[in-house]
């Protein structure tokens, strides 16, 4: 960490360290905050790449569907060694969690039979759905306050919870719109300026 | 057997695609096709796969993993695994060459500035659904409603969160709350 490294970006890494350095940050996050951890892994620690390129796919994992830390995976992947790069980021963010998960499932069921088993996990789920309803509420206020996002985001609420339509529908339908909205009032305002 | 596999493929592969704003925003929407179309689950087995979800590392779509595994055992598992990272990843993966040379482009401000109120709306109706399903009626929806202002206030450990609700439940239903 003496010199600059981040300046520039030298030795590239394997496919297999790659899935390890995946595996071992899917295995150790819990519940998002991730982009500052693969930050500090593939520029600050490890130089492997630089912070504009990593910028660049933190927008371009933000603007895709998906989840941002398993598209980050591929992009990373992909930067750092290609296809095979890629498919390792994937594997390692994925596979060491889900084997995990399914083991607590398995565990919960052998306990199954028991009263305070049930009690314990609807206390956690009480709890979990504080972490869903937190992470909608701090969404909302990243919202735009003008009436077209205001009504974009009360309109899918009201899709989604109460009429119960079904999301793709939702997302192609409202999202072009927004999107296209967005696109006239960005360029108007670069036109302005 | 082969069916089912292909009914679990079709309920998660779609959503793959309207994954916007993270994994949290679709949970609605696998609420309303595992529940209440399909009939794999009832409402309460639903959150308790959620909540193990939650207490399992790694990104939050690995519930489509454990309703797959549930509803269909291991290939149940990996299909729905599958189907819900793969049809994203494809993308992700053809895109990312093309997308950093239109860095700052209008049309990419567009696309990121236009989801963000539909995310935010899928993302709190989510939030919605799963607190209709809970189980442990005033507690669990006081429970629920404490963290979601704790988390709101201050960074917090989320296991921390779900060990916290489950003892307290827990105590407060032993002493016949």
């Amino acid at each position: 960490m003496e010199e600059p490294a981040h300046q520039f970006v030298t030795i590239k890494p394997s496919a297999l360290q790659i899935g390890l350095i995946f595996s071992r940050i899917g295995l150790t996050s819990f519940g998002g905050g991730l982009s500052g951890w693969l930050l500090r892994e593939f520029v600050q620690s490890r130089a492997w790449l630089t912070e504009e390129e990593f910028l660049n796919g933190l927008s371009l994992a933000q603007s895709l569907p998906g989840v941002n830390v398993t598209n980050m995976a591929i992009w990373i992947g992909y930067r750092l060694a290609g296809t095979k790069g890629a498919i390792a980021g994937l594997i390692g963010i994925i596979l060491p969690p889900a084997v995990v998960l399914i083991a607590i499932a398995i565990a919960f069921a052998s306990v199954d039979r028991y009263r305070i088993a049930h009690q314990l996990l609807d206390g956690a789920a009480a709890a979990a759905v504080g972490l869903s309803l937190s992470m909608g509420i701090t969404a909302a206020r990243r919202v735009p306050r003008r009436i077209f996002p205001a009504v974009a985001m009360a309109t899918t609420f009201a899709a989604v919870a109460v009429m119960h339509w079904s999301l793709p529908w939702v997302v192609v339908i409202g999202g072009t719109t927004s999107i296209a909205v967005s696109y006239y009032q960005l360029s108007r305002s670069r036109t302005d300026a | 057997m082969p069916n089912l596999l292909a009914q679990l493929a079709g309920v998660f592969a779609p959503l793959s695609l309207v994954t916007v704003g993270g994994g949290q925003a679709i949970v609605a929407d696998i609420q309303r096709q595992i529940v209440n179309s399909h009939h794999w689950m009832l409402p309460k087995q639903f959150v308790d796969a959620f909540a193990l979800s939650r207490m399992a590392p790694g990104p939050g779509s690995l519930l489509a993993t454990l309703i797959g595994w549930q509803v269909a055992g291991f290939w149940g598992a990996v299909v729905s695994t599958i189907a819900i990272f793969g049809p994203t990843a494809i993308l992700v993966y053809g895109i990312a060459h093309l997308w950093s040379r239109y860095k700052g482009a209008v049309w990419q401000q567009a696309v990121e500035a236009g989801l963000r109120p539909i995310a935010a709306g899928m993302i709190l109706a989510s939030g919605y659904g799963l607190l209709h399903a809970l189980d442990g009626g005033w507690v669990a929806r006081g429970i629920a409603a404490g963290a979601t202002i704790i988390l709101l206030r201050r960074r917090t450990n989320p296991l921390i969160l779900l060990a916290v609700g489950a003892v307290l439940l827990t105590g407060l239903q032993c002493m016949g709350v």
